[in-house]
């Protein structure tokens, strides 16, 4: 099935580490993908919106709240990228 | 037949976010390691054309297709919520690659594993549902 056929999508857009079914049927990348969705669903409702909603539209309206909120999404992310991804790879 | 202009909108959002590959994990990682102006653009642009949509809404007291008044609530005053909040956010956008609507996506792009980190975070939100009294806001 072409759905979940891994070689038939663009190796330069998502990393097989994550996303290939190797990785999903394997309890540490099954983890990650739920963690990391977990965290964008509870983190967005707390913050009161993701990147659409405090980066794009709150910035547009000038909303000071969602410059803390953007903050906040980048040190999450830099934290993440930084000092956790080199201990799980 | 009037819901059609909100679904040619999502297919065009859709088309948008995966042609700029801001659906791309790879894409997300070389903005936080700061190696690639690609998402700083995207966004950047959003947010010029944002800023100016807004202005001329407000300046022109433009209506929506409803024919109704478009109006700006401030938000809450708060750092807690967002500044907590937008660092779990974060947390999840580097490690899964995605936020909200580039899930969805991927899904349909064809990477099928991306729908657990979506399942996972509707899981979220309900999680916050439950302890929300709990938390500092």
């Amino acid at each position: 099935m072409i759905w979940v056929n891994w070689a038939l999508l663009p190796a330069s857009l998502q990393p097989a580490e994550l996303f290939s079914m190797d990785a999903v049927f394997s309890i540490k990348g099954f983890l990650v993908l739920a963690f990391g969705g977990l965290m964008v669903g509870f983190g967005s409702r707390y913050a009161g919106g993701c990147t659409s909603g405090h980066a794009i539209s709150g910035l547009s309206d000038l909303q000071l709240p969602s410059l803390i909120a953007v903050i906040g999404f980048f040190i999450g992310g830099l934290a993440m990228t930084f000092f956790i991804l080199p201990l799980i790879f | 037949m009037k819901f059609i202009k909100f679904l040619l909108l999502g297919i065009v959002f859709g088309i948008v976010m995966a042609k700029s590959e801001a659906i791309s994990w790879f894409r997300i990682q070389e903005m936080f390691r700061f190696q690639a102006f690609h998402m700083y653009g995207i966004i950047g642009t959003a947010v010029v054309l944002g800023v100016t949509g807004v202005a001329l809404i407000k300046k022109f007291k433009i209506r929506d297709f409803h024919g109704n008044p478009i109006l700006f609530y401030p938000k809450d005053k708060s750092i807690i919520r967002y500044l907590v909040g937008g660092t779990i956010f974060g947390l999840g956008w580097a490690l899964s690659g995605a936020c909200p609507g580039p899930m969805v996506v991927n899904i349909g792009y064809g990477f099928l594993s991306m729908g657990i980190v979506f399942l996972f975070a509707i899981v979220g939100t309900y999680l916050y549902g439950v302890i929300k009294e709990k938390l500092p806001h």
